[in-house]
Parts: C-alpha cells; sequence; structure tokens
C-alpha cells in the first residue's frame, strides 16, 4: 500500500543534468494520496510531471526573479528540482492531477475505482 | 535578538548516497560545535526550518531573496531593526483534514525566523517586498548618505 512513499534512486540512466532533491510530504487522504513537494521559484510553465513505467518524476525548473547587483551573501542552491516515486499499484494513473502555488507542488493521486472498499448486497 | 548562523538546507545533490552523507554531515557539524552551545542550538540543528537568503548590492539597494514555498502572503513578516533584517512567520499545514494519513514527512510545518545584518544602512520607509513563486524579494534603498556619489571637478 505505501509504494508511493517508496523513492527510486537507482542511477540507471544517471542524469548529466544536475538537480537537488527538493523535501516532500505524502499523506494519505480521503481516496487517494496527496503529495507535496517544495519547489521555490518554479511555477507552473516551469513544470514537468511523468509518469512512465510506473514511476513518477517531477521536475521543476526554476524561473528566479532576475536582481540588479551584485551577490554578497549566497545560499540558495542554482540547481533545478527532480523528484522520482514509483507509484502504488492501487493508484490511477491517468486521473492524476497537478498543481503548483507560491513554489508549492501539490499532485492529488487518486486510488482506481476497483481498488476502493465496496459493499455488497446480499441478494 | 537571535543571530543564528545560517544552517545549510537540507537539500542534496541528487545521489543514491545522498542520505548518508546529510547525515554525516550532520554529525559532523554537531561534532565541531562548542559544548557550551550544542544545547542552545539543538532545536536549530535536528528540527529548525531556517530558510536559504541570498543577499545582492546594487548601486541604490541592498535585495533579500528568500525562499519560502508554500506559504500565504499574510504569514510572511519582514522587521527591520538596528541594521538588521528579519523575515518571520508560520507555515501552517494546509488542506488537511481529519483521517488524513502522513506516510513520509519532509516539509517543515511551524514557525521560522531568519535574521541578517545588512551591509549599509537603508531607507526604513521604502522598504518593498513581492512574494512570488513561493520566492520573497525584499527591496531595501540605501539610506541617501550611504549611496556612491559622483564629485565634479570644477
Amino acid at each position: 500500500m505505501n509504494t508511493l512513499t517508496r523513492e527510486n534512486r537507482d542511477d540507471a540512466g544517471a542524469q548529466t543534468e544536475q538537480f537537488v532533491v527538493p523535501p516532500a510530504s505524502v499523506i494519505e487522504a480521503g481516496d487517494g494520496y496527496r503529495l507535496e513537494v517544495e519547489m521555490p521559484g518554479v511555477n507552473k510553465d516551469g513544470l514537468d510531471i511523468s509518469v512512465e513505467n510506473n514511476e513518477l518524476r517531477i521536475i521543476g525548473r526554476r524561473s528566479l526573479p532576475v536582481v540588479e547587483g551584485t551577490l554578497i551573501h549566497h545560499e540558495s542552491r542554482p540547481e533545478n528540482f527532480l523528484r522520482r516515486f514509483e507509484l502504488d499499484p492501487s493508484i490511477d494513473a491517468n486521473r492524476i492531477n497537478a498543481k503548483v502555488e507560491q513554489g508549492l507542488v501539490t499532485l492529488t493521486l487518486p486510488k482506481a475505482e476497483h481498488v476502493k472498499p465496496r459493499k455488497i448486497a446480499v441478494s | 535578538m537571535d543571530l543564528i548562523r545560517y544552517q545549510a538546507p537540507e537539500l542534496t545533490p541528487w545521489s543514491a548516497a545522498d542520505r548518508w552523507s546529510n547525515l554525516r554531515d550532520e554529525l559532523n557539524s554537531f561534532f565541531e560545535l562548542p559544548v557550551w552551545s550544542s544545547f542552545a542550538r539543538k532545536g536549530q540543528l535536528f528540527t529548525g526550518w531556517s530558510p536559504a537568503l541570498d543577499l545582492y548590492q546594487s548601486n541604490d539597494n541592498v535585495i533579500a531573496v528568500v525562499e519560502l514555498p508554500g506559504m500565504r502572503k499574510e504569514d510572511i513578516e519582514i522587521s527591520l531593526h538596528d541594521g538588521t533584517l528579519t523575515v518571520s512567520g508560520e507555515r501552517k499545514q494546509e488542506n488537511s483534514s481529519y483521517g488524513d494519513k502522513a506516510e513520509r514527512t519532509e516539509r517543515y510545518v511551524g514557525t521560522f525566523r531568519r535574521t541578517i545584518a545588512l551591509p549599509t544602512r537603508v531607507d526604513a520607509g521604502k522598504v518593498s517586498a513581492t512574494y512570488r513563486d513561493g520566492v520573497l524579494t525584499v527591496t531595501l534603498p540605501k539610506a541617501e548618505e550611504v549611496k556612491p556619489k559622483q564629485i565634479q571637478v570644477s
């Protein structure tokens, strides 16, 4: 049931581009899961979410504000974000929904109809 | 006033070993601390949320860029005191309801406070801020007397 929380960290198909791993939370809510990923500086245009071979991949490319001046103190990371999860078989991949608000990406992953508990009427 | 040394954000490069290097770094920084400060900083070291902050300086302005994903504008507070800029606030758990079960919790929810000393005097009355895509940009115009001036040779 909690395969969604299993991360894919295998190095097969090593990325040439450098990414940072953003913090993410997975919450089982209602009839599915909610996945929250922090990607400051990423808006709708910079998001690339895909499902392939049961792997959910979220890439966020930043569009940071252009600031005039010289950098005198630096803590942020310049890399874009990447996070991968293996999808639980109970999730209906066709109905995954995503939104991004103030750099927080929220995905709703509903369970497929056939795995939902149901009452069976006695005839 | 608490001036806290910046703690590296818990973002690690993409690699299979990042969990371990992260843990190692934490342990290393823990042992590097003087004994007297380890208690005071315990909360910061292990649980706190200290958003990443960049500081820029131009001829006219000092600009602070702070990464604060998933906040509401109303929950961010900016204050200026004695040459230091403080950004603080509280991140609330949004749209959660009874019966939710956390499978994995990496996002930090709660209050944070970030203080930084400014390199020069600024005009407190003209400070402006924007919050976009989870990034807060605070523009602090320099005080007139510290702005660079061209002096004409007569």
